[in-house]
Formats: C-alpha cells, sequence, structure tokens
C-alpha cells in the first residue's frame, strides 16, 4: 500500500491547490528560461535569416547592430573584386516608429538589394518584393494584411507580402523594403531641408571672394550633391565562394579597403555577450531566485505537512514500520508534488508562450534541466520533514 | 513459559536533583490468555509500565521478557532489533484509537500486516476477515471520521490482532468511550484473549472498566501497591 498516494487521496483538494500554486511559479521559472533563449533567437534572427559569411562595416566599430555603422554603397563592387568573396550585398538598417490606428507602431526596417543577399527569408503569404519601390514586405507580428498601406517619410507603402518571424535584437519586428527606399526613407531631407541646406551653401560660397561665380555654380553643385546623397548604408554583406578563406578575406578587406569585415561568428559574440549579456544575468539570477523560493515553499508545504501527521507517524513508528516506509511517504509526496507542479508549468507555459509580447523560446533540453532541478530541489527540500519525522518519538501515539 | 515477565523493573527519569522515579521495583508475570489490568490514577506511572513493556521506553534497572525473548536487563539488550520483536510479538490499542485517518478502516488493518511484509492481496484478506468477526463488514471501506467512537476502537482493536501478537498492549481503549462502549470493548478483549491465546494487558484509571479481568494490579506512584484477582 503505498502511503503517500493515500494520504493525497485523503487530502486531494489541499493537494492539487498546492501544487497549482506551486506550477504557476515553475510556469515563471520556465518562461524566464524561455524568454532568456527568446533574446538570442530576436537577437540573432536578421543574422541568421541573412546567412552572411561576412558583415563588412565602418572601421572601429561594431556595427550595424551594436553600433552606428555608415559606408558608402559602392563599396559594395571593391568587396565584389576581392579574390574568394562570390556575392557582396549593401544593406541598410533602421527603427521607425509612427502612430499607427492611433497606437504607437515600432518595426525595423530592413533595406535590401532586390537581387542579392539580406531579404525576407520566407515568404508566408503574398509575394516578395518585385517593383523597385513602394512595396514592402513585413513579419507576421506586425499583424498587417497583405494590400495595406502605411506612410513612411515621404511615400506612401503597399504591403505584398508576409514573412516569419524576423525581429531586431531588441525585438521589434522586421519589415524589408527595397535599398533605394529604404535609404531614401532614412537619409532623404524633405524639401523645405534641401531648399535651406542649398541656400546656405550658396551663402557660405558667396562670402569666398576669391571665387568666380561660374567656379562657386560648380562648387554648389558638388556639396549639394554629396550632401544630399542618400547612397550610404549600414553594411554590405559578403558570401564567400565555396573553399575561400575567411580569415584572408578579411584581412584583405581590413588592409585595402579600411574598412572592419565582421565574421558572423564574430558578429553574433558582439550581439549576444554584448549587448544581450545584462539582460541574461538578470533573467538568471531570476531564476535562482524563483528556484529557491519554489526550494523554500515546497520545504515548508512538506515540513507542516510531517507535522500534521506526527500522531501517524508515531502510530507507524509504534507498530513497528521502518523508517524506510516513513521516509518514503515524504519523499514521494514531496517528488509527486514538484512533478505535478512540473506538469502544470510546462501547460500553462505551452499554453501561453506564443501570446507573450517577446519572444519564448522552449527549448527541450532547458526543460530536462529544470525537471532535473525540480526533482533534486523536491528531495532535498523533503529532508526536513524527513528529519523531523525520524525524530518523531513511538510513545507519542500514546495519551490523548 | 509466561507472554510478559517483568522482574524488578525501574524508571527513573532525568538525573541527580531532578531524578524522578516513575515506576520502583515492578514485578509481575502474565501468561498467555490472561487479560491483565494496570488500574492507577493519572500520573501512577501504569503508562510507563507499558511503554517499557512496549519498548518504547527503556527501564532503569531490571528485567523485561517479552514471549520468552529477554528484551531489557538493566537497559535495552544490545543487538536486539526492538522495532521487528514489536512489530512481531506486540499488539497496540491506544486511547485515541489512532487510526491514520487518510486510510479507510480495510486500509488501517492492511497496513500494519503490510509492514510486517504480508503480501497486499493476502493482507487485504485478512483485514477483511478480521473486521467481519468484529461486526465491521459493512465499514471496510469507510474513513476514521465516519465511524464512531466504538467503531474506530474495534478498527484499532483489529489492527492491534493483524499480526496475531502473543501480547496485546491497550493504553486507556475506553477513555474516549462512553460506558456502554468501553464495557463493550473490554468484553470483546476479554474474548480476544482467551481465543487468540494472546495476553492482554490493559492501562487503565477507570476501575468500573475492569470487570471480569483475570487480575488487577493497582499502581501508585511508581509501586504495584495491590494485586487483586478477578471473576474472570
Amino acid at each position: 500500500m503505498n502511503l503517500a498516494i493515500r494520504d493525497i487521496r485523503f487530502h486531494r483538494g489541499r493537494f492539487i491547490l498546492t501544487s497549482i500554486g506551486l506550477g504557476l511559479l515553475l510556469g515563471v521559472v520556465m518562461s524566464m528560461g524561455g524568454i532568456y533563449r527568446g533574446l538570442f533567437a530576436d537577437a540573432l534572427a536578421v543574422l541568421h535569416s541573412t546567412k552572411a559569411d561576412l558583415w563588412v562595416v565602418q572601421k572601429d566599430t561594431n556595427g550595424p547592430f551594436a553600433e552606428s555603422s555608415r559606408i558608402p554603397e559602392d563599396i559594395k563592387y571593391r568587396i565584389k573584386s576581392v579574390p574568394g568573396v562570390a556575392e557582396a550585398s549593401p544593406l541598410s538598417f533602421q527603427t521607425i516608429q509612427i502612430e499607427r490606428q492611433g497606437k504607437p507602431f515600432r518595426f525595423f526596417l530592413i533595406g535590401y538589394d532586390l537581387r542579392g543577399i539580406g531579404g525576407p527569408p520566407a515568404i508566408l503569404a503574398g509575394r516578395n518584393i518585385r517593383q523597385k519601390h513602394y512595396e514592402m514586405v513585413v513579419a507576421k507580428a506586425m499583424k498587417m494584411a497583405l494590400g495595406e498601406k502605411i506612410r513612411l517619410g515621404l511615400h506612401e507603402y503597399t504591403v505584398v507580402g508576409i514573412t516569419g518571424k524576423v525581429v531586431s535584437s531588441s525585438g521589434d519586428p522586421a519589415a524589408y523594403v527595397s535599398l533605394a527606399d529604404a535609404q531614401e526613407i532614412q537619409f532623404k531631407k524633405d524639401n523645405d531641408a534641401i531648399r535651406n541646406n542649398r541656400e546656405r551653401v550658396a551663402a557660405d560660397l558667396d562670402r569666398m571672394q576669391n571665387l568666380t561665380q561660374a567656379q562657386a555654380q560648380l562648387l554648389q553643385r558638388n556639396v549639394s550633391d554629396l550632401t544630399e546623397s542618400t547612397h550610404t548604408v549600414n553594411t554590405v554583406v559578403a558570401r564567400l565562394a565555396p573553399g575561400a578563406s575567411l580569415y584572408e578575406v578579411q584581412q584583405r578587406i581590413e588592409r585595402w579597403n579600411h574598412y572592419r569585415a565582421i565574421s558572423d561568428e564574430g558578429q553574433t559574440k558582439i550581439l549576444t555577450k554584448g549587448m544581450i549579456e545584462k539582460a541574461r544575468m538578470q533573467l538568471g539570477l531570476f531564476r535562482i531566485i524563483l528556484l529557491v523560493i519554489s526550494a523554500v515553499i515546497i520545504s515548508l508545504i512538506i515540513y507542516t505537512s510531517t507535522l500534521d501527521k506526527i500522531r501517524v507517524i508515531a502510530t507507524l513508528k509504534l507498530i513497528g514500520s521502518q523508517n524506510r516506509v516513513i521516509i518514503g511517504m515524504i519523499l514521494q509526496q514531496s517528488l509527486l508534488m514538484g512533478v505535478i507542479a512540473y506538469a502544470v508549468g510546462y501547460a500553462l507555459i505551452s499554453l501561453t508562450y506564443e501570446k507573450f509580447p517577446r519572444r519564448i523560446v522552449l527549448e527541450a533540453f532547458d526543460l530536462q534541466v529544470l525537471f532535473a532541478i525540480v526533482v533534486v530541489i523536491c528531495t532535498v527540500s523533503s529532508f526536513v520533514g524527513i528529519r523531523k519525522a525520524l525524530k518523531v518519538e513511538p510513545a507519542e501515539a500514546l495519551g490523548g | 513459559m509466561y507472554a510478559i515477565e517483568v522482574d524488578n523493573v525501574t524508571k527513573i527519569y532525568g538525573k541527580g536533583d531532578t531524578a524522578v522515579t516513575a515506576i520502583s521495583h515492578a514485578s509481575f508475570q502474565v501468561r498467555p490468555g490472561e487479560l491483565v489490568a494496570i488500574l492507577g490514577p493519572s500520573g501512577s506511572g501504569k503508562t510507563t509500565l507499558l511503554t517499557a513493556i512496549g519498548l518504547i521506553n527503556e527501564p532503569t534497572h531490571g528485567r523485561i521478557i517479552v514471549d520468552g525473548v529477554t528484551v531489557a536487563d538493566d537497559g535495552w539488550v544490545p543487538g536486539l532489533d526492538l522495532k521487528r520483536i514489536r512489530r512481531e510479538k506486540l499488539g497496540f490499542i491506544f486511547q485515541a484509537h489512532n487510526l491514520i485517518p487518510f486510510l479507510t478502516a480495510l486500509e488501517n488493518v492492511m497496513v500494519a500486516l503490510e509492514i510486517n511484509k504480508f503480501p497486499s492481496g493476502e493482507a487485504k484478506g485478512r483485514a477483511e476477515q478480521l473486521l467481519k468477526s468484529l461486526n465491521l463488514g459493512h465499514r471496510l471501506g469507510s474513513y476514521p471520521m465516519a465511524l464512531s467512537g466504538g467503531e474506530a476502537q474495534r478498527v484499532a482493536i483489529a489492527r492491534a490482532l493483524a499480526n496475531k501478537p502473543r501480547v496485546i498492549l491497550a493504553d486507556e481503549p475506553t477513555a474516549a468511550l462512553d460506558t456502554e462502549n468501553g464495557k463493550n470493548v473490554m468484553a470483546l478483549l476479554k474474548s480476544l484473549a482467551v481465543e487468540n491465546h494472546s495476553a492482554i494487558l490493559v492501562v487503565t484509571h477507570d476501575h468500573r472498566m475492569v470487570e471480569g479481568f483475570d487480575r488487577i494490579f493497582e499502581v501508585r506512584d511508581g509501586f504495584i501497591i495491590r494485586e487483586t484477582r478477578g471473576a474472570g
């Protein structure tokens, strides 16, 4: 006869409620783990969807995600010509916040060369961008419908396709437009600003007495062209030809082109170690605190449940029960509580994780480790109850 | 052979100035099938004597022999498995029945058998039989809280009898019962002593409950002051 099961059967209401309470706590622990994994997944989403071997960015920066990086678009031709590079494409990134349906609407805009790499990884609905202008593909998380239009900068853009879960390192869903459109949205000044700029340049040149009128006009045109140019990108990504040495290509770009070439591995390190390290530590600390709280709660529950059973334990000892029967009863109850609480927590998270505002990634390994931790916690927590039970004297069963 | 032999047993609690003598030089024997009462007021040392015989409370001096096994000789005899002896040779009945609240009447009896390594099926059959013999056949699946005081005490008696012990020790078994139920329980114990050929030692403060006992030891301040042979 299993005394633990009999006791639970008799006090099932109390046991179920306790297990549910504990399950909610373990659900939070699981979600913390999921958020932690989600941070990684989010941080690396653009990196993984681009599938580049090299990220060429402004010299002495950790761009384009961790730091700002601006390089001329035409660098792509020089990168393409480096021996060992098979493909090179410019990319532009910017976070945009506009108002949509009366609410703030924030997303991560990626501009890409329609014939190059770095575009949407998969089209779930609609189609990819075909026209050079005013079309966009949005992530599903943006909850936009095909055909919907939004105004960005000076123009309206139509949603022509829906892609999967691509987000920025801060968790904002991604939208794709052509590189030219992205550059215009990011760098193109409005007409008033352009006019003011031209007048300011002209006024500055007028003050230069040693310039002829023709020279000043020529200079003004050139300065305006330079300041109004939108042909700037944040990075040029490259894929290597089979067999090419990543290190050699990196060295060549850095030595001759004066840009920084970050490998995919290096970029991963920048994103994970640099950008989300503190969040990771904070979540890890939270998980530890919650596990300690769970351990304390389980210990208290088992201890008070043992106190409730002092007379039962004394009676069992008096009628000759072995200690292992009593230890087994307490340990099994503790473990059963932990297992049920784990199942409740798992069910809770499995049903709700897609509704969280940030990505929750539940990995089998994390869940298995947590299960093992819960088993260890339950075993250790039951020791306080077992210690109390072993101290109970059979004589306590006597008397009124 | 006696079922219980108590020879010059003394129990002292504490040491030095704070030492209290709970039992002083108690000596008696109980034969198998005999129903014996230890009668005395509260604090007289009767429960201490019972717990010493029940291998719970180590006597300071003297010798105790249970079913031919010397268990105490100026303290517990080293190397003895007291739990096993308690399991196999002794049965206990308590003042407040002490049934396990989360087990049914049947399971409360079964647990004593399973602790003594009876296979579950065999334990169930034997427990059912015992409870039916005590007119509790209709209460097998009832939890203790649903039983009357008399029914609960009969379940406790069934549990004490489950392993066919040579000695049954009862601590105020009628204290929580009304007079009629108390007398019924005592009558039941007497019949069991005869039927099972077990020695039954009952501790009580209520002299009305010892009618029909074979012998009665009166205890005062730790001393057995009188032995009375009953009508039984």
